[in-house]
């Protein structure tokens, strides 16, 4: 328990406590809440990685398996980030610029992956392009193709949620200048559009990368957990937990937290870097 | 005159695309959520009904399946109450007070959003299990059981959805401010008859919108849950963990079944939310986008 949090020094009041309980034990409750649901049990899975020394953890975490499940994770991500943002941006731009019959319908089904359950979001896939779905497709299910499928459904409404605002607020004065200089559509969009989008896409980007590293509960059904082929590093650290393996599974974790503690923090560096600007 | 305006609505023209430009666009975008999102989610219907209704009715009526409903509202009667007080509570400490150390706190709200289910379930078995946890022993001697118990379920549940509460309600105080609170406070108002009758009321429906996302994911949580239960059916299946079982056992339109049940609950949730954001007018939820809580402030 870090005391100094619970106890920092009083502010300086500007009215007399006024607010439920006082702020002193208000802030202490808070804090005492964190530790015990957040901080703790997070502190003790590092702790835990590095309980039996760097060797043990660097060996859990260098086992092939491991490593192809960690590479499968992020390579995995990537692809499906950078997809998200494009189709992102242009959906964002859709629903903002463009009139149509049925948009506000369209506008909430977006947030339909926040809204389902993740096991029912990879059940749904494998209904249309699983091996016994609709189509009838066998290149999907249990291969790489059906991560990556899985992931761009559970981090689709990221980029256009984070893009959506800034272009509902951006100026279409500065468009309208460029094209009566003789832009064509494609150049102000390059030269105008993009850059004043760039920090809410990058946002939209970090986020969904954050989400799909971690992501569990739509691949297991999807991807097979083949072991150097489909298996990512949440469903390594699943099946080593499952075995009683734990300490590998909490080094493997490390690696994952690591990765989201740093997008978070990129995230907020970069916010307050594009604010400033 | 009218050749001004012309040429203003070719510049507009030109600087919405062109028709050919935005109709592609439009087909571009919607077809491509058309085809990851809406077909496969009407195919749940499809495959549910696969080996008929009387299928449905049997694999929803099990007892299993009715003890998993209930264990999943019990869930989310526990975990939504504890989040929404403490909700309350982080993000009018965050606004409103200020201390050193409040970078920590806000870090510490965000990490249930960045971290993997799979990290939490790990996480609770490490602090609260009986062989590897930190507690473990203690636990023992006092006769609680958390892994593998609807309680170690609970503490999972409340873990995922802690965040959605604070970052609903967060920029709403900030954009009310004190001075209500403060007048209030001068006409001799004391600190409950002040949030009951100035504060709550402003914040009520970012309230409403965090409650809402936090009970859908509260619902729908697989990861967490599904490490700290053990999955044993009729004790500690909810719902989602119940799909994935009937899945396992070969009954692939029972999980269907009760995938529909689940995706229905989701509709819902996302008909409450655009009700809730209509009313609250702005238009997007801050809480998707973490990045743009607290720029304009510098850590303390």
């Amino acid at each position: 328990m870090p005391p100094t949090i619970a106890h920092a020094e009083s502010p300086p009041r500007r009215m007399p406590s006024i607010r439920f309980g006082g702020p002193g034990l208000r802030r202490g409750l808070v804090a005492g809440y964190l530790t015990i649901m957040v901080l703790i049990p997070i502190a003790v899975v590092v702790i835990r990685s590095g309980e039996d020394g760097w060797s043990t953890f660097w060996d859990a975490v260098s086992q092939p398996q491991a490593v192809a499940a960690i590479k499968l994770t992020l390579i995995a991500s990537l692809i499906v980030v950078a997809i998200n943002a494009v189709f992102g941006t242009i959906l964002a731009w859709v629903l903002v610029r463009d009139e149509f019959p049925g948009k506000r319908i369209v506008n909430s089904v977006i947030d339909l992956p926040f809204a389902l359950p993740t096991i029912v979001a990879g059940l749904t896939l494998l209904a249309l392009y699983g091996d016994n779905g609709v189509l009838g497709l066998t290149g999907v299910q249990a291969t790489r193709i059906g991560v990556v499928l899985a992931l761009l459904f559970v981090t689709l409404p990221f980029v256009v949620r984070a893009v959506q605002p800034t272009l509902i607020e951006l100026d279409q004065d500065m468009e309208e200048a460029a094209a009566s200089l003789g832009a064509g559509p494609l150049t102000i969009f390059r030269k105008v559009v993009l850059p004043n989008l760039t920090p809410a896409i990058t946002a939209g980007v970090a986020l969904a990368f954050a989400r799909a590293i971690g992501e569990f509960g739509s691949l297991i059904l999807i991807s097979g957990n083949i072991p150097f082929k489909t298996e990512v590093a949440s469903i390594f650290i699943f099946k080593q937990i499952e075995a009683g393996n734990t300490t590998a599974a909490a080094a493997v974790s490390v690696v994952l937290l690591t990765l989201s503690v740093l997008v978070l923090i990129l995230i907020n560096w970069y916010g307050r870097r594009s604010i400033r600007e | 005159m009218s050749a001004n305006s012309a040429a203003a609505t070719a510049q507009k023209n030109i600087v919405r695309g062109g028709l050919g430009a935005r109709i592609s666009l439009r087909v571009l975008g919607l077809g491509y959520l058309a085809a990851l999102l809406l077909v496969p989610v009407i195919m749940i219907v499809f495959k549910a009904f696969e080996d008929g209704a009387g299928n449905i009715i049997d694999t929803l009526t099990t007892p299993e399946a009715i003890h998993a409903f209930w264990l999943t509202l019990v869930m989310v009667a526990v975990a939504i109450p504890l989040n929404t007080i403490f909700g309350v509570a982080c993000a009018l400490v965050l606004v409103r007070d200020k201390f050193r150390g409040k970078w920590f706190l806000n870090a510490l709200i965000d990490l249930p959003f960045a971290i993997s289910p799979v990290v939490i379930g790990l996480a609770l078995v490490l602090v609260y299990g009986s062989v590897d946890g930190v507690f473990g022993q203690w636990l023992i001697e006092h006769g609680i059981r958390v892994i593998f118990t609807p309680i170690g379920m609970a503490i999972a549940t409340t873990f995922v959805s802690l965040p959605f509460v604070v970052r609903e309600i967060e920029p709403v105080l900030r954009e009310i401010g004190e001075d209500q609170e403060q007048a209030a406070a001068t006409l001799g108002a004391n600190g409950w008859q002040t949030f009951w009758r100035i504060t709550l009321p402003a914040i009520r429906w970012g309230l409403t919108y965090g409650v809402v996302l936090a009970t859908a994911r509260a619902l729908g949580e697989f990861g967490a849950v599904s490490i700290v239960s053990g999955r044993i059916s009729g004790e500690t299946e909810t719902l989602p963990l119940f799909v994935q079982k009937q899945f396992e056992v070969f009954n692939v339109s029972g999980a269907y079944a009760a995938a529909l049940v689940l995706a229905i609950i989701a509709l819902v949730t996302l008909g409450a939310m655009n009700l809730v954001r209509r009313r609250d007018t702005s238009s997007v939820s801050p809480s998707q986008i973490v990045g743009d809580r607290d720029l304009t402030e510098e850590p303390v």
